[in-house]
């Protein structure tokens, strides 16, 4: 857990009498609609279909137990008793209402929570790796470097109004959880030949109407240059991204326009301007941010302990859920739980507050009062001793959150679509719903293996279809929801922009094609150990397609 | 869950525009909405220049002319209700009816069970 100082606390407690000052006047009519929706949107505040919308910064995807309570306590006293986790380590409450935000800000600042820069042309939270410091295939903590990010761009007067949104993410696992190619800036922290810990640094990923990867501009950057070079990017960005088209205002449209190589150039030249100026991080200013994670006292403990042994041998559903949703840690005897948000035919990524409250307990007595988010919409547990994890299974099993689904066709990424967003074209939620229905079966779904399923609303991909290994996106046609499938997308170490198999589908056909595009790669693979997105890339879209529309 | 729940069909439906890209034609029987200022709850603009939660009592035009005349009305209220546009509807045994299923909606909730529904 990282702890927060006095700076951090004054800086929430200010923000909030602000805004309760805004509202206040809003609600007067002092300031009107125009004056009070850039502010409401600078602490996270939207207005959906039915209601105001609160979206909550999770920094790097890292809660405490506390925290998670009073997420539990905010979705009672305030909204409707649930929340939703999002794609990019925020949750939101889909209910609350304008007069009472003040209020429930207050109380999410007093457990170290807020919404500043969760919306607007700013730089958005910071995300990173779930199991980022207890990953086996991981170099070092990287929430130390977007914690880093998040203290110098938080409030940063030079990028508060950027020309568009601007996404960073953090990877230092040779396996990328956090999707950072589909980020405006991507840091993997990696090992050099020379033996040297750096980042390689891409920027221009993103998805929405112009899908693009992040293209790598900087091979190896040294850690002291980290802010100097963030803060040249953003400079080129800043000065030379469109403001006059909000479709073409991302920085990948920048970097598309005036090529990769070009942008890095300036940037470049920009950097060396600064590099050895006040932003040059000075080792002791690491250490100390470094110092402020606090990480749990392990016991010494074996792995595979006999209790663990004896549990997986006597109880098939406790062994099925620990080969599905229990992973390595990198101290022995210890386990990283993921908890399925995803049980088959609810809305993906929500989350009761009597589950919340639960889970808060749970990890106080059995993963150190830590919890973490990720990007796929489920929750984690990173510090469960193995010897305990036939009672946090039976702990987990009875509020609805080990569905041992995890990583299978029926852990679908979707957005909140239609039913809450006001800028969707078609439902997201009640498709996924249906697809996790045709595959509760969880054999038929284990048979199917590594298969994700990712789907959006509307053309800003905040579900990120274009990633997906299926990739479904709705769209309106003539008043009718149609749905358009890609297949081929991936969004980890060798992400991949999905291509699409053919013309839209009705919204009742959609769960159909899926079946029918699984059922196509079980006919296709060489052996059973194939995964459907290699499948994907070794025959392409074609065989794909001629299943799906043989009889459409 | 279907969009029948809602009351209507695909077929029924008329074309879901943006309120943010509609430009004010309107080819049949129309209300004025917006939401709530206070909590964001979806009302409809009455004939006596109020707000309500309650669509049978909307003010229903069918022409832009009159459709105009109530949206430069109900801007013109900047403290009760914000993002207010024209909606299509459709008349049916006395009941007026949203006529695409972002207005179904926006009046009858989610198509799909709240979480708090099911519970634990």
């Amino acid at each position: 857990m990282y702890l927060y100082d006095d700076f951090d606390r004054t800086l929430l407690a200010e923000r909030v009498a602000e805004f309760r000052g805004q509202v206040a006047r809003r609600l007067t009519g002092e300031l009107n609609e125009d004056e009070f929706k850039s502010l409401r949107l600078m602490n996270g505040v939207y207005l959906q279909l039915h209601a105001y919308m609160l979206r909550i910064a999770i920094p790097y995807g890292t809660l405490a137990s506390d925290q998670m309570r009073k997420l539990a306590h905010v979705a009672r006293r305030y909204d409707r008793g649930y929340g939703h986790f999002t794609t990019r380590q925020n949750i939101q409450f889909n209910w609350i209402k304008l007069a009472e935000l003040p209020d429930a800000m207050a109380d999410l600042a007093d457990s170290r929570l807020h919404g500043m820069q969760t919306s607007g042309n700013c730089v958005r939270n910071i995300t990173t790796d779930q199991w980022a410091a207890v990953a086996p295939d991981e170099i070092e903590d990287p929430r130390v470097w977007a914690e880093l990010l998040r203290q110098h761009l938080t409030l940063h007067p030079e990028f508060s109004f950027l020309p568009r949104k601007f996404k960073i993410a953090v990877s230092a696992a040779s396996h990328d959880r956090a999707a950072i190619a589909i980020h405006d800036l991507s840091l993997r922290l990696y090992r050099n030949g020379a033996g040297e810990v750096g980042f390689e640094v891409g920027v221009g990923g993103g998805l929405g109407r112009t899908p693009f990867l992040a293209k790598i501009i900087k091979p190896f950057l040294a850690k002291r240059d980290l802010l100097s070079y963030v803060e040249a990017v953003l400079r080129l960005y800043n000065q030379y991204g469109r403001r006059d088209n909000i479709y073409k205002a991302r920085i990948k449209i920048l970097v598309h326009e005036l090529g990769a190589e070009r942008f890095g150039r300036e940037v470049e030249a920009e950097w060396r301007s600064i590099k050895d100026g006040a932003l040059a991080l000075d080792p002791a200013v690491i250490a100390e941010i470094a110092a402020r994670f606090r990480y749990p006292d392990y016991e010494r403990l074996a792995d595979s302990p006999p209790a663990l042994v004896a549990a997986r041998k006597a109880d098939a559903r406790f062994a099925t859920w620990v080969h599905n949703a229990v992973a390595n840690h990198k101290v022995p005897g210890y386990a990283i739980v993921t908890l399925s948000l995803k049980p088959v035919g609810k809305p993906p990524g929500d989350c009761t507050a009597d589950q919340m409250d639960a889970i808060a307990d749970i990890t106080d007595r059995y993963s150190f009062g830590e919890i973490r988010v990720g990007h796929e919409q489920n929750l984690v547990l990173p510090h469960v001793p193995q010897r305990d994890l036939p009672e946090v299974f039976r702990a987990l099993d009875a509020i609805g959150v080990a569905t041992p689904n995890v990583g299978l066709v029926s852990d679908i990424i979707a957005c909140p679509g239609l039913d809450y967003c006001s800028l969707a074209n078609a439902r997201a939620i009640p498709v996924a719903q249906e697809i996790s229905q045709r595959f509760r079966d969880l054999d038929v779904a284990r048979g199917l293996g590594r298969l994700h399923v990712n789907i959006s609303g509307c053309i800003n991909a905040c579900g990120h279809h274009h990633v997906g290994h299926i990739g479904i996106l709705g769209v309106e046609k003539n008043g009718e929801e149609f749905y358009q499938i890609t297949i081929g997308g991936r969004a980890d170490e060798k992400a991949q922009l999905g291509a699409l198999i053919g013309p839209a589908v009705p919204y009742d056909d959609v769960a159909d094609v899926v079946e029918d595009i699984a059922q196509a790669y079980l006919e296709l693979r060489q052996q059973s150990d194939e995964l459907f997105i290699d499948t994907v890339k070794r025959v392409g879209v074609e065989p794909f397609k001629e299943r799906v529309y043989a009889t459409r | 869950m279907p969009a029948e729940r809602h009351g209507i069909t695909h077929a029924q439906e008329s074309a879901v525009t943006s309120p943010l890209q509609q430009k004010l034609k309107i080819s049949g029987s129309s209300v004025v909405t917006a939401n709530r200022l206070a909590d964001g709850a979806v009302v409809y603009r009455t004939a006596e220049g109020t707000w309500t939660t309650d669509i049978d009592s909307a003010a229903v035009v069918s022409s832009a002319e009159a459709a105009s005349d109530l949206l430069t009305a109900a801007k013109a209220d900047g403290v009760q209700a914000v993002d207010v546009y024209v909606a299509p509807v459709k008349l049916e045994d006395g009941l007026i009816l949203p006529a695409n299923l972002r207005e179904a909606i926006r009046l009858r909730g989610p198509t799909i069970d709240l979480p708090i529904t099911f519970g634990i």
